[in-house]
């Protein structure tokens, strides 16, 4: 509950009320225009371009239209949401207000993650402080007829809802289960009504990209991950919590921001992200090269990385929804071939098998979680041959 | 008038059906507070709660059973729920857990005999920058040692009284 963040946040200093003024100021496809040129994509972890998303709901044809935060941040090692919410509430409520307009939903839902549940009157508050302000309800303040409303909703204890899919089927009373895509929610989402998805942080920066221009956003990161992004940083580090750093920092840069040099492996992007060894923290965290939500956890010399595989199959055994056989079936093989592996007890052959398997499920699972729960174990068998092969009893290492 | 079991169940999810409504979209906010309230979601819960959205309660019970937070099996007063998350692992969550086990005489998984803890792992609790964590209810606990296991059950069974209510049942035997 204590914030934890390291070093000022570019959010404490953008009002929120700027942003969504702005916003009101311009027509609809100005603000998608704006946000188009920002070059924003997707906070969550998946960076789809949030411009090309609001525009396709924006043309979409619909009576009813919605638009859902995303704050079912369950990726192992992310909590950056959390803090944004509890200290920034108004940026990510502003931005669910800009996308309605945008989009011309009248409707926003915010989907709180069951285990954040103490945020919710703090949130509850913030809704109620912002309709008795005018920000919020029928008639906003200073327009000619727009409103918007935003419900929260909890979820109840499910990774997999963090997809869109599966937390739109959420919201309609199913179990969640992701859909098939296409068709996408932008055109068939909440009661098969156009609706936009987007991540808490996405949100956020939205309503900066207002306040500040999109001019501004684009001149931090790379050519192809515009902008500032907050990083969770946790692991073996001297100093954990949340950072922002422009995208396109390098490993390196960024181990030494948070005083965890020294480290043998990274992985980023959490459970379903990948894990970079010490010789490749030359890389750069951006879409066009490791890609992250922002979870950042670190790895000291002193870790055993098929116990960290263990962990994190462990994890998806247990979210996977059950739906598709890749992923439902694939990881319980992926977590006893690390067993055996911890054992000491697989061959070459059969571990070339799992990892045949893995790639597999990267092709045929159904959704993302399934496509990307055998990243961290392909990644830590290419990279920790030498550490997790001919072991002499579990858990330790022969090296 | 003296009310059964089922017709007072009945009444009080016919009044959660007026504050959520009765379409299909309603069912996961009335069976979350029909866990709050009860700690679990009994057959004859699901079946009242079918009736009342039209939908078969075979449909009822399969959410439930989707979701980790929702039980069929009634949880205890308090549930714990020690995240197991590979940041908490690494900051010792392992040690918590055996002294949560031996502080409450019960494996991950039980409820203690009186019904007041339940013990579970959870997925990351997103409070990986400050592990090992636990959530309690909906309270979160950061940087938990195995030492202050026992204050933080001291603090639930206070809160609640169990101390009292101990007492007035050895009373009454």
């Amino acid at each position: 509950m204590k914030a934890a963040h390291q070093g000022p946040l570019t959010f404490a200093k953008v009002q929120a009320d700027t942003g969504l003024k702005t916003a009101l100021n311009k027509t609809r496809a100005e603000v998608i225009a704006e946000i188009s040129a920002s070059g924003l994509k997707g906070r969550g972890g998946a960076g789809f371009p949030t411009g090309v998303k609001w525009n396709l709901a924006a043309a979409a044809r619909a009576d009813q239209k919605y638009v859902v935060c995303n704050a079912d941040e369950g990726e192992p090692g992310t909590f950056k949401d959390r803090v944004i919410l509890l200290e920034h509430a108004d940026l990510v409520l502003a931005g669910m207000t800009i996308g309605g307009y945008a989009i011309g939903a009248t409707k926003g839902i915010l989907y709180l993650r069951g285990e954040y549940a103490y945020l919710r009157p703090h949130l509850e508050d913030a809704l109620a402080r912002r309709r008795q302000q005018g920000l919020l309800g029928p008639g906003i303040t200073g327009t000619k007829g727009f409103q918007f409303d935003i419900e929260m909703r909890m979820g109840s204890g499910a990774y997999v809802c963090g997809e869109e899919t599966a937390l739109i089927e959420s919201l309609e009373g199913h179990r969640g289960e992701p859909r098939n895509r296409p068709p996408f929610p932008v055109d068939t989402g909440f009661f098969r009504q156009p609706t936009i998805v987007n991540n808490v942080e996405t949100l956020a920066w939205v309503t900066c990209i207002l306040a500040k221009g999109a001019e501004w956003f684009k001149g931090f990161g790379t050519d192809k991950s515009a902008g500032l992004k907050l990083f969770s940083v946790s692991g073996d580090c001297a100093r954990p919590g949340v950072y922002e750093f422009p995208l396109g920092i390098t490993v390196t840069a960024l181990l030494k921001e948070v005083g965890g040099e020294g480290a043998k492996a990274v992985q980023i992007g959490g459970a379903s992200g990948h894990c970079v060894p010490a010789s490749q923290f030359g890389r750069k965290i951006a879409f066009e090269d490791v890609s992250t939500g922002g979870s950042i956890i670190i790895f000291g010399p002193q870790r055993d990385m098929l116990a960290i595989a263990h962990n994190f199959l462990d994890f998806f055994v247990e979210e996977s929804c059950g739906q598709c056989t890749p992923c439902r079936m694939g990881n319980v093989k992926l977590r006893e071939g690390v067993e055996l592996l911890e054992q000491g007890k697989c061959s070459m052959a059969y571990l070339r098998e799992l990892c045949a398997l893995g790639e597999t499920m990267q092709l045929a699972s159904k959704c993302g979680l399934g496509q990307s729960s055998p990243n961290a174990f392909l990644s830590i068998v290419s990279n920790f041959k030498d550490e997790i092969m001919g072991r002499t009893a579990a858990g330790s290492s022969v090296r | 008038m003296l009310h059964t079991e089922p017709e007072r169940l009945t009444q009080e999810i016919r009044s959660l059906g007026e504050r959520f409504g009765k379409d299909r979209a309603a069912l996961i906010p009335t069976l979350q507070e029909i866990q709050r309230r009860y700690r679990g979601i009994s057959p004859l819960a699901m079946q009242i709660v079918a009736d009342m959205l039209d939908i078969h309660p075979v449909e009822v019970d399969s959410v439930v059973s989707f979701y980790s937070f929702l039980d069929a099996k009634p949880k205890g007063r308090y549930v714990i729920r020690l995240c197991r998350t590979i940041s908490c692992d690494m900051q010792g969550k392992e040690r918590v857990a055996r002294q949560l086990e031996n502080d409450l005489g019960i494996t991950f998984g039980q409820t203690t005999a009186d019904g007041n803890f339940t013990l579970e792992w959870a997925n990351c609790l997103g409070m990986c920058d400050q592990g090992p964590a636990l959530l309690i209810n909906e309270k979160v606990y950061t940087r938990v040692t195995p030492e202050a296991v026992h204050g933080i059950l001291e603090e639930c069974r206070q809160a609640f009284g169990l101390h009292a209510l101990q007492a007035e049942q050895e009373h009454a035997a």
